[in-house]
């Protein structure tokens, strides 16, 4: 049943879209069905995936890069509190700015290519890791602490050995949701100014009246940032072992 | 499983544990006094164990002599003869045990804080664990162990720090009857030589584990009893001489309890 799941969830989801085409009767180059989506994505599967690989790599580029810059700055936080004074303000001030709104400035400085879109995705996912990290950090058990402190620790052992892995089930959730947001970064950028992507090819196809294929490219997307999240979930639970696992 | 002192700890020489000496100690949390003047003086060596109602103040002066800097007190606490100030180990009700550990890394988790891990630190843990009864274990994460197991984890971590003074915070209170009594032997006879003082609200624990028991009640808490059982830990629980005073205790207990 547990692997049946996915399947089933997503043959409801098409019966779903299909009865929707039937019922309401609207016209394929607003809704097309399923069918023709398919057939759409099959007939032209190696121009997709060309483009899935650009999109594919910046959201992995942007997670990368975005979890190792919020774990960076959730640690200098945590190493410095005068530094954190500083830096705790700017971080939100840099949440209060509408990302999407930043894209064409992004698009004008890093140009045209992967480097617009990566910056993107890194904007929008290191504020989670950054904060369910360096909050994650905040919380250790006092009372390991003082047991460390009577134990005579240094205080880099203490950071190693009992703040960070304490922290590591919080880092897990911020790293979740960073990889279910990545792909919204990837496709903004792609949408400001692009040559290549998914984003690209939909706004291509739309403005070609190719919704078939727009959808296709949709659907493909989707199922790409579903997998990765899956993957990244998957291999969270079993780095972080410890994690507390409730139902 | 060992229950008596056959440990061959390298530690364990005939240098006995120093004395702590409490000399007029006053501290207050909020506008309520804790100790107003209380002066103690724990024999170096030995086993005292620290017996009150909760809320009387004794966990707060375990962590005193822990030397933990956060508690505004006056008056004076040393050791005899003087000793570097942190030459306590520290064992609480809670295991303390990290979950990303095995049970082997845990026991050595003061050598790894410190940087001192080595291969005969690693040798002497092993044996420790072999003396509790855990020799199968080492491997194992905290997580899969019990209750009773856990704690005896967190006694070898405790012992294995190698310091003269042991303090103790309810050691084994979250454990049930029949482990608790266990974990009593193995204790006695990994900590003798150490001054060890022991907190607890269990007066059948002291009178087996305790060379002294001094029983604090009132506010400001004071020394309303102090009794040096006969004979040498661990004691049978079963004796008439251990179960009238162990009446007493409770009855002692209860008075102090009482508004």
């Amino acid at each position: 049943m547990k692997i049946g799941r996915p399947f089933l969830l997503a043959a409801g989801i098409l019966a779903v879209w299909q009865l929707l085409v039937l019922l309401t009767g609207v016209p394929a180059y607003i809704l097309p069905g399923p069918w023709p989506v398919a057939s759409a994505l099959i007939s032209h599967l190696p121009t997709l995936a060309g483009h899935l690989a650009t999109t594919a790599m910046e959201i992995l580029l942007g997670l990368l890069l975005g979890t190792l810059l919020g774990s960076s700055c959730a640690l200098t936080m945590i190493a410095s509190p005068l530094l954190k004074r500083w830096m705790l303000p700017l971080l939100v001030i840099s949440q209060a700015l509408p990302v999407f709104a930043l894209a064409p400035v992004l698009v004008l400085w890093f140009g045209y290519g992967m480097a617009s879109k990566i910056a993107m995705a890194v904007l929008i996912i290191f504020f989670p890791v950054t904060t369910s990290f360096y909050y994650g950090m905040q919380r250790t058990e006092p009372e390991l602490l003082e047991l460390a402190s009577i134990m005579g620790a240094r205080p880099l052992a203490v950071l190693r050995s009992i703040i960070i892995p304490s922290a590591l089930p919080a880092f897990a959730a911020g790293v979740r949701m960073a990889a279910a947001v990545a792909p919204i970064g990837a496709v903004v950028g792609e949408w400001v100014g692009s040559s290549s992507g998914l984003g690209f090819y939909m706004l291509h196809a739309n403005a070609r009246m190719q919704i078939d294929l727009m959808f296709a490219a949709l659907v493909l997307l989707a199922v790409f940032s579903l997998s990765l999240y899956a993957v990244v979930d998957r291999l969270l639970a079993k780095l972080i072992f410890w994690e507390p696992r409730k139902g | 499983m060992k229950t008596a002192a056959d440990f061959d700890l390298p530690w364990q020489t005939a240098a006995s544990g120093p004395a702590v000496i409490l000399h007029r100690i006053s501290l207050s949390i909020g506008a309520r006094p804790l100790f107003a003047d209380l002066s103690l003086r724990l024999e170096g060596g030995r086993t005292t164990c620290l017996l009150g109602p909760s809320g009387c103040g004794k966990s707060t002066l375990l962590k005193l002599i822990a030397g933990s800097g956060r508690l505004p007190f006056t008056g004076s606490l040393r050791f005899e003869p003087r000793q570097a100030s942190n030459e306590v180990a520290w064992m609480g009700q809670n295991d303390l045990l990290l979950p990303w550990l095995s049970l082997l890394d845990n026991v050595l988790l003061g050598a790894r804080l410190r940087h001192e891990l080595s291969e005969d630190r690693r040798q002497l843990a092993r044996r420790l664990l072999l003396a509790a009864g855990l020799g199968d274990d080492e491997q194992v994460l905290p997580g899969a162990l019990s209750g009773g197991m856990r704690q005896r984890g967190a006694l070898l971590r405790t012992l294995m720090e190698g310091r003269r003074i042991v303090l103790m915070d309810e050691p084994f209170s979250a454990l049930d009857a029949l482990t608790r009594m266990r974990l009593q032997d193995l204790a006695a006879g990994m900590i003798r030589g150490r001054t060890v003082v022991l907190v607890t609200h269990d007066p059948l624990e002291a009178l087996r584990l305790a060379d002294r028991i001094v029983v604090l009640a009132g506010s400001p808490a004071g020394v309303a009893a102090d009794l040096q059982p006969a004979g040498r830990p661990p004691r049978d629980p079963g004796t008439p001489e251990i179960a009238r005073q162990y009446a007493r205790l409770l009855a002692l207990l209860m008075n102090g309890d009482a508004p």
